[in-house]
């Protein structure tokens, strides 16, 4: 069994395909972390005195905070003074078209499957591209600014649009909201900004592409989405990084604001390094991600979550506007030695609000895999519903998989339902699709699929087909 | 096209088939039959080469290639097909889905091309049709909330798309009604043909009014003890099983 397992981890291994590193010149900061790497961020990017003093005061907090615990996680303490906390690939001036993006770097987007031409056009997706601590591109700026619509990366945004990011950053993930949202708070070094106007639906989907890229640096990036009374916008995300022996630090904040009325749709597609085998590098990912909605609005999380080797994560509504809406559709998968401890909050404040979570864990390996979610409701919020699915599918008998669900309810006319299931893959299901002329690989792939179908047609259909191929890809091999 | 020869095979170390000689011709119909416990499935399941079972002695060939030697899906696109008796669920994958995989992985393995999707609705139609199945079967997930009925149905829709050159229906009547499976035989008798054999494993003679059988086998004790033509099947069912252990206990005691 232990030979077979890891003939099947090295396939596993082998096929993350993100694992190149780009050789770029980087301006960089040295490693540590005191103020004046906070003072350092602020002044390599231009920024106002507000900016810098909110950032100090993030920081000041940090330093009297604790890393949390609670989570079923296991890692060795991260030295937080040997990390660079920014590193910029060096271009020569600010791009004024794409075209005069350094080649590396576009070539770097090209093996990524991420084309920063304007034929992207034809699939009516505009990127920001982000790569390490700094925003490289924003494509269909133009277009998009003809019906109001801001997209740009938040450094530009900070600079440009200041009363709304003076009005809007940390009103969701306060600067002092958590451990790893106060060390963003202060030195968060660029993310994407978007801003939609009163009743504009966005005609084409939003994505920000992350990439780790240089050693020894964390990712610090920070990602406002501001929708306006009746507006619509659909946001998709995806990262990856290098392969490592190393822990990389990525510690992002999302905040959402859904004003009355407004839908915000925010997908990811998380890929960053898993590790090897043993648990030997990866990134250890800690994000806060949270929306706010207020009357009728709608905010929906949708996450596929295959990479890193931890994954500390809840995106979450404050369902605060009466009849708001929240949502959360999850995958996670976790092989070899990745630890996930994921869910959602979803907290119902106003009136007959609803949500609904659907959690799909798959495990693999040696790894762990947990569900934790709150569902709180207001002494307020009459009729708040909730529905709460949680299933656990398992790949082998060395994984884990738990459930953590918590809910908390202070008004009698709401009604919250939660059900869970776990299973494994069974050998027979297995047998039944060999039968029928497949190998183990697709019949996997095949099953998991079934499992995780709920969640993929959440999906904007070009990220569905590439998040399909990564599901299986992550779990090659891991059924002998 | 399928020749078993001695074939011995167990599980967990114990012996269930004990050296098993069968001949299969195209354009036959074999029946095997046989009380509990005689090794009938054990037969279809080592056939089709689930892992659970070890083969102890014996060769099978299947158009002279030795089957024993591949792999279940080779097996399955080499033109081997296994009706199971508890087909199994996959909740979330539609039965469309599935059997388009499996119609194109069978064509992989024989260097054909996947079939593009109008070509692919096209043969689902046309063997709809033949099981007198309804649509919303197929979008449903596999086999998952289907009656007794419908599995099996499914099962012989499954072989009408993948059109095997051997079908081995392990008890495909258990737990049917009549109609269920006059329904499910008269699908399998429309997919015959000269060219593919049918291998039938049952415990009783009913399913046999329908698919009438070339020949017909009793499986006892992990051997085939008797073989005859359709009214061996008859003579079974109006004597049961005992008869057959008799003659053999009487052979035994004279030996």
């Amino acid at each position: 069994m232990d030979d077979k397992m890891s003939s099947i981890e090295e396939q596993v291994l082998s096929e993350y395909k993100y694992g190149f590193v780009t050789d770029i010149e980087a301006d960089e900061a040295p490693k540590g972390l005191d103020e004046s790497t906070v003072r350092f961020i602020s002044a390599k990017k231009n920024e106002p005195d507000w900016m810098l003093q909110w950032r100090l005061k993030a920081f000041q907090q940090f330093l009297k905070m604790k890393e949390p615990d609670w989570a079923n996680i296991n890692y060795p303490p991260i030295d937080y003074q040997d990390i660079k906390y920014y590193s910029a690939p060096k271009q020569k001036k600010t791009v004024a078209s794409l075209d005069e993006i350094d080649p590396e770097l576009r070539a770097t987007f090209e093996k990524l499957g991420i084309s920063l031409n304007e034929q992207k056009r034809l699939s009516g997706v505009a990127i920001d591209a982000v790569i390490d601590s700094v925003s490289i591109a924003t494509t269909f700026k133009d277009q998009l600014a003809e019906q109001g619509i801001i997209f740009c990366s938040i450094s530009e945004a900070i600079r440009e649009h200041p009363e709304l990011i003076q009005k809007y950053l940390g009103s969701v993930v306060p600067a002092t909201d958590n451990y790893f949202a106060a060390l963003n708070a202060a030195v968060f070094s660029d993310g994407s900004f978007c801003y939609i106007p009163t009743g504009v639906r966005c005609p084409m989907e939003l994505s920000t592409y992350f990439r780790i890229n240089a050693e020894g640096t964390g990712q610090f990036e920070r990602t406002l989405i501001v929708a306006e009374p009746g507006s619509y916008v659909s946001y998709l995300e995806g990262c990856t990084a290098p392969m490592r022996d190393e822990n990389q630090l990525h510690a992002a904040v999302v905040e959402l604001i859904a004003q009355d009325n407004a839908e915000i749709k925010y997908s990811t597609v998380q890929n960053w390094y898993p590790g090897d085998k043993d648990g030997k590098g990866g990134i250890y990912n800690f994000v806060t991600k949270r929306g706010i909605c207020g009357e009728r609005a709608k905010i929906s999380w949708t996450q596929v979550e295959t990479g890193s080797s931890i994954t500390w994560k809840y995106p979450s509504v404050i369902l605060k506007g009466d009849y708001s809406i929240g949502e959360f559709y999850s995958i996670a998968v976790t092989n070899n030695k990745q630890q996930a401890d994921t869910g959602t909050k979803m907290m119902h404040v106003g009136k007959n609000t609803r949500s609904r979570i659907v959690s799909k864990g798959i495990s693999a390996g040696y790894s762990n895999n947990s569900y934790r979610g709150l569902v709180s409701v207001n002494r307020r919020a009459t009729n708040a519903r909730n529905f709460s699915q949680c299933d656990s599918l398992l790949l082998g008998d060395k994984c884990g998989a738990h459930t953590f669900p918590y809910i908390e309810v202070k008004n009698n006319s709401s009604v919250v339902e939660h059900e869970a299931t776990t299973s494994k893959v069974g050998e027979d299901q297995i047998f039944y699709c060999n039968q029928r002329g497949m190998d183990t690989e697709t019949a996997v792939a095949l099953i998991i699929s079934g499992f995780a179908k709920e969640v993929m047609n959440q999906l904007p259909m070009e990220f569905a087909v590439e998040a399909q191929k990564l599901l299986a890809i992550s779990l090659e091999g891991s059924v002998g | 096209m399928l020749r078993i020869q001695n074939l011995q095979a167990g599980i967990e170390g114990r012996e269930i088939l004990k050296g098993i000689n069968l001949d299969i011709k195209p354009g036959e119909v074999h029946a095997i039959m046989g009380p509990n416990g005689s090794g009938k499935s054990t037969l279809a399941s080592v056939l089709a080469g689930k892992q659970d079972y070890t083969v102890t002695g014996g060769s099978v060939e299947f158009y002279g290639k030795d089957l024993l030697e591949l792999a279940p899906e080779e097996r399955a696109g080499e033109g081997l097909f296994l009706g199971f008796q508890y087909p199994v669920e996959i909740p979330g994958l539609s039965t469309t889905n599935f059997i388009k995989t499996a119609v194109n992985e069978v064509r992989k393995y024989r260097g054909q091309e996947a079939l593009d999707a109008v070509s692919f609705l096209k043969l689902m139609k046309e063997k709809m049709a033949l099981m007198e199945m309804d649509q919303t079967m197929l979008s449903r997930s596999l086999n998952e909330g289907f009656s007794g009925g419908e599995k099996k149905r499914n099962e012989i829709f499954q072989m009408a798309m993948l059109q095997p050159k051997l079908a081995i229906l392990d008890e495909t009547d258990s737990g049917l009604d009549i109609d269920a499976i006059r329904v499910v035989a008269g699908g399998v008798n429309k997919l015959r043909s000269s060219e593919n054999a049918v291998l039938a494993i049952t415990h009783y003679q009913r399913l046999l009014d329908y698919l009438v059988p070339d020949f017909v086998h009793v499986l006892y004790n992990g051997r085939i003890v008797k073989s005859g033509t359709k009214e061996l099947a008859l003579e079974l069912e109006e004597r049961g099983y005992d008869f057959i252990k008799n003659e053999m206990h009487q052979a035994e005691a004279v030996s």
